[in-house]
């Protein structure tokens, strides 16, 4: 199986922070790969490099590459727009806009341009809010606030948003750390059952979760990449030894 | 205990304040208001007469200061949020709040010599102007305020879509900002409602009704201003039912605001 990303040394600093060293590192194809560490320790600092959402930040500056498709995504060139749309990305916190359910959904493709018309529109939509499994829970109720749905219902709906648009890669930023057991399993299957279509990335301080829905497991520390491996073989043989001290609960 | 009791007084005194204005001139102006004086003309003292003219100038000028004023302030403020954190916003912020609290006299001064004197007459266009002047900074501030409260998890949500910037600001930002910009707004119109001095010498007054804002223009707040310094007590009274009409219109302008802004979503 290929690689979907590729990292080659890369270095990011905060300022004259620098915040991740040196980590070269590949994300295949449609496949979960899970990003595990203590707090501070950077991962979702090098999740958002992957979808230049580092950009919004001025002082942030990033050297090394990171190529997608083999296309390096800080080259000049780079259509950042376009970028973000192949690679979506889910947030810790759901946000959903201040819209309607439907409005949420089709927000991502309006501004793409993705639709031919109305019946288009509304095909994408349902099939993404199938695909975040939740059409059931919301389809007689698509024109009502997205405010109105629970804390799971809403970070599923900001998936199906991130899905409407086809992405190839969805980042996922801790989307299960605010939510209770039940909706955190909800996502989880559908992590699992998302990765038949897109390559994941998920950043995650729950080393049950990482164990349970990745195929390959990073561990990151004070910045660095301590050591990449199939998830297996991470939480019943790591190679290094600060891996295993975390994840059997020395420190963290 | 004590904390509660002392704010409540507090919270008390305030609207009993209010309460007694509101009800002082509800009890002196009722009486002078009827059909006639709500759609006529100012007539000599014991002639009768009305305030319609001062009604629709003051309707006219509002209106005309709002179109100027409220796309520059909201633009202003827009700008001030998402883009004012090198030197030229706060350069801006700064000369914003001074602005505020510039004496409306001072910005009526400003206009006469700018427009009044060039153009060789008062005129309800610099009455507009005059008051869209005022309103620009309220504006401003408040949109800007408003638009920092929107969460920047939002503004993410959009940008990872593959928003550019200009349409997570119109699109997301600006929605999600659009009743406390409105309250913003509204604010801003009842305050210029209730000025007098920067119209004394821009839009000075007119016995007629004018529509047209090359000429003086009457306003309910300068008529109230002659009415009340007139020696007749007939017109103290109708100084006090032009004050009820005003303070009547704020009012309403504030429910209306309040329908239309009410959270959707």
């Amino acid at each position: 199986m290929g690689s979907k990303i590729r990292i080659k040394n890369m270095d990011f600093f905060y300022g004259s922070n620098q915040a991740l060293f040196d980590i070269s590192l590949e994300i295949p194809d449609r496949q979960v790969m899970a990003f595990i560490g203590p707090s501070g320790c950077g991962k979702s600092t090098f999740l958002r490099t992957l979808n230049r959402m580092n950009d919004t930040i001025p002082i942030a500056r990033l050297t090394g590459t990171v190529e997608i498709d083999g296309k390096d995504i800080y080259a000049p060139k780079t259509d950042v727009v376009a970028l973000r749309r192949k690679v979506g990305m889910v947030f810790q916190k759901s946000n959903p806009f201040p819209k309607s359910i439907y409005e949420n959904v089709a927000y991502g493709i309006r501004i793409n341009r993705m639709h031919k018309d109305r019946a288009d529109l509304d095909q994408r939509v349902e099939k993404a809010i199938r695909d975040a499994a939740l059409w059931d829970e919301v389809k007689d109720r698509l024109n009502t606030s997205a405010f109105g749905l629970s804390g799971g219902q809403q970070q599923r709906l900001c998936i199906a948003r991130a899905l409407a648009v086809q992405p190839e890669v969805v980042l996922m930023d801790e989307p299960a750390s605010a939510l209770d057991p039940i909706a955190t399993q909800k996502i989880e299957e559908l992590v699992v059952e998302l990765k038949k279509s897109y390559t994941i990335a998920i950043v995650t301080h729950n080393m049950q979760q990482a164990a349970r829905v990745s195929d390959r497991t990073a561990f990151f520390m004070l910045g660095k990449l301590i050591e990449v491996n199939p998830t297996e073989k991470m939480f019943t043989n790591p190679d290094e030894k600060l891996t295993e001290d975390y994840i059997t609960g020395r420190f963290g | 205990m004590v904390m509660t009791t002392l704010t409540a007084a507090c919270a008390v005194i305030a609207i009993a304040i209010l309460t007694i204005i509101l009800t002082y001139i509800g009890y002196k102006g009722v009486a002078a208001i009827n059909w006639e004086f709500l759609v006529e003309t100012p007539k000599p003292v014991g002639e009768g007469g009305g305030i319609g003219n001062a009604i629709v100038g003051s309707a006219i000028m509002t209106l005309l200061a709002s179109l100027i004023g409220l796309p520059i302030g909201i633009g202003a403020g827009v700008y001030l949020a998402e883009f004012g954190d090198k030197w030229f916003g706060s350069t801006v912020r700064f000369v914003a709040d001074t602005l505020i609290g510039v004496p409306s006299i001072i910005v009526g001064i400003f206009v006469y010599t700018l427009v009044v004197l060039p153009m060789t007459r008062q005129s309800g266009f610099a009455g507009s102007l005059s008051l869209a002047i005022i309103m620009i900074p309220i504006v401003a501030r408040t949109t800007e305020e408003m638009i920092r409260l929107v969460p920047k998890s939002m503004r993410e949500g959009a940008l990872a879509l593959g928003a550019p910037q200009w349409r997570v600001t119109w699109n997301i930002v600006l929605p999600a900002a659009a009743s406390g910009i409105a309250t913003g707004a509204m604010l801003s119109i009842a305050r210029i409602s209730g000025e007098t001095a920067p119209l004394l010498f821009t839009a000075l007054n007119s016995r007629f009704y004018n529509f047209y804002v090359d000429q003086p223009m009457s306003s309910l707040t300068v008529q109230i201003y002659n009415f009340a310094t007139g020696p007749f007590e007939v017109e103290h009274q109708m100084a006090w039912a032009a004050t009820l009409i005003l303070v009547g219109l704020i009012l309403v302008i504030n429910i209306l605001v309040r329908m239309f802004t009410k959270k959707k979503y």
